[in-house]
């Protein structure tokens, strides 16, 4: 089980009190009429799935109950950073996990 | 050598020293006609297939670790082919029929036991859900009927159905002809079958690179022995399939989860069929060893581990234990996870892809054990012809972008 780090309530608590929310920094396409086939089918179903550093949103479901944004490695699971909803994700690479 | 009762018989009596290697352990040539990528049980039974029913000898299969250590090895081999839409019925169907006669094609006991499947309802939804599946699946030909929760327990004796629980069983929907298969066995024989008709299996050969030449087109592998060239290459590496692809810079609709399963101690035979239920996130089985098989779900985020967290199987045994009061004081002997590659519609996608020779078969995420045969054996054909026969053709990666998506998370959310 993880142990994650609410940017919120500033306190590591268990994964059980979150809820996971997918890959972060995935914008909405701002003209839904004018938007091709191919960039929704991105914007909905594509994904990067590194092996690696994976930005993610979280939400603190069993706490404060906002989102907010984490950087983790996905093949060793180590939460590198938790970040505010709304920054941009830090510039971190793999060798600081 | 063949496998038969009297070469078993023989070989028996020399103290069974004589036994040859299943197969061989080439090094790899410089060029193939066409290379998989995975030796799990999809890539195996693609390259048996693309041997034996299109005359392609000159392939290799190239595993980063041994064979049947992916997924193939770790799943807990339930085999049916109940699913609600038309072409899922046909994949899946597909790979049943081709269950049924296995184990003689390839001359390996891939111990296939239809021994039946039964999913349990807890709720007013799981019922209509079931019901739905089951008059669908008739009108397909493909057995799967309703049961009373009596009925359940008469199938199943092991299953509790007092209404003092949390979720009480208030029917189920069993298949028959569903059951259970040995997953080593599987990409053992196909591995042995394979290498037998010329097929180069080549283990701890990860492969690093996809090259591609001025036009776009594949030109062959990077891997840790070495480049390899090939005009054709299929991808068949379950939860690394966006690593994989990722080389030839394609993005795939997919996301990686570990999935758990564990083992109880041995004990006689006690569990006759196999019992999933989705609704409570359990499912279970006995092994021909005699223990339990249990399978837990996915972990809530994405990975690359190998292992899930610890809740998720204890949530698990939660359930096993008020659906299945009789094996409350079983230990448990073993826990692992493998990495299943998720898409949005819990569809596979088996087809070509935005560059020339490089061709995908992926995203059967936590349900892919039964289908082996049948995907292996349309994956061959498409690689072998270039383009997707009738029952491939529905699951293409363009399916998200027109939106005609195959959506089975019903029957496959945590189910397998
Ligand atoms: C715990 C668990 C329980 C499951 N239960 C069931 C079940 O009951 N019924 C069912 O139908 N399905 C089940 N599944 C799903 C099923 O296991 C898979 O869908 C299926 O085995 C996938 O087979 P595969 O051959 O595609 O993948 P794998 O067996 O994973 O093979 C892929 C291979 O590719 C190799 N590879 C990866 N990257 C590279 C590289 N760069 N170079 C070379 N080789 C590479 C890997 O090492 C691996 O051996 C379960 C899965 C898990 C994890
Ligand atoms: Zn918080």
């Amino acid at each position: 089980m993880l142990l994650i780090h609410c940017p919120y309530c500033e306190m590591d608590r268990p994964e059980l009190e979150f809820r996971y929310g997918g890959e972060a920094h995935i914008a909405r396409p701002a003209d839904p009429m004018a938007t091709s086939d191919e960039t929704w089918a991105e914007h909905l179903y594509f994904r990067s799935n590194p092996r690696g550093l994976h930005a993610e949103r979280w939400r603190h479901i069993s706490g404060c109950g906002r989102f907010f944004n984490c950087l983790r490695d996905t093949v060793s699971d180590r939460i590198v950073t938790t970040y505010k909803a709304g920054e941009a994700r830090p510039e971190i690479d793999r060798g600081a996990a | 050598m063949k496998f038969s009762a009297l070469s078993v018989f023989t070989q028996g009596l020399g103290g069974n020293q004589g036994w040859p290697e299943q197969w061989r352990s080439p090094e790899p040539k410089s060029a193939y006609d066409a290379i998989i990528v995975g030796a799990g049980g999809h890539g195996l039974a693609t390259a048996y297939y693309m041997a034996k029913e299109h005359g392609m000898r000159n392939i290799a299969v190239l595993e980063k670790g041994w064979l049947g250590g992916g997924n193939t090895g770790r799943n807990t081999t339930i085999v049916r082919s109940n699913y609600l839409w038309e072409e899922s019925e046909g994949i899946y169907e597909h790979a049943m029929k081709l269950w049924a006669g296995l184990a003689h094609e390839l001359n390996y006991n891939v111990m296939y036991s239809p021994r039946g499947v039964m999913m349990l309802a807890h709720n007013i939804h799981d019922v209509q859900v079931f019901k739905r599946h089951v008059h669908a699946n008739r009108l397909a030909g493909i057995d799967n009927e309703w049961l009373t929760a009596e009925q359940a327990k008469d199938f199943c004796p092991l299953l509790n159905i007092e209404k003092n629980i949390r979720y009480p069983v208030i029917g189920a929907s069993l298949q028959r002809r569903g059951g259970t298969a040995r997953h080593d066995a599987v990409a053992w024989g196909y591995a042995r079958g394979a290498d037998r008709l010329g097929v180069d299996i080549i283990q701890n050969c990860e492969v690093t690179g996809i090259r591609r030449d001025a036009s776009g087109a594949v030109s062959g592998v990077e891997t840790s022995k070495g480049f390899i060239a090939t005009r054709r290459i299929g991808v068949v590496v379950a939860g690394n399939t966006s690593v994989v692809m990722a080389m030839a810079g394609v993005r795939m609709p997919l996301e990686s989860y570990p999935l758990q399963a564990l083992v109880s101690e041995p004990v006689k035979p006690m569990m006759p069929c196999v019992v999933m239920s989705n609704t409570v996130h359990a499912y279970m089985s006995q092994s021909d060893k005699g223990e339990m098989v249990i399978g837990a779900g996915t972990d809530a985020y994405t990975s690359y581990s190998q292992t899930g967290g610890l809740h998720i199987a204890t949530h698990t045994l939660d359930a096993i234990c008020e659906l299945f009061p009789a094996v409350r004081r079983l230990r448990m002997l073993r826990s692992w996870g493998g990495i299943v590659d998720v898409t949005p519609d819990r569809s596979p996608i088996i087809g070509t892809t935005p560059v020339p020779g490089l061709f995908v078969n992926c995203g059967w995420g936590t349900g892919g054990f039964k289908a082996t045969p049948g995907s292996g054996h349309v994956f061959a054909d498409l690689v072998a012809r270039g383009e997707p026969n009738a029952i491939a053709a529905p699951f293409t990666m363009d399916r998200f972008r027109t939106g005609r998506l195959i959506d089975e998370a019903a029957a496959a959310a945590v189910a397998h």
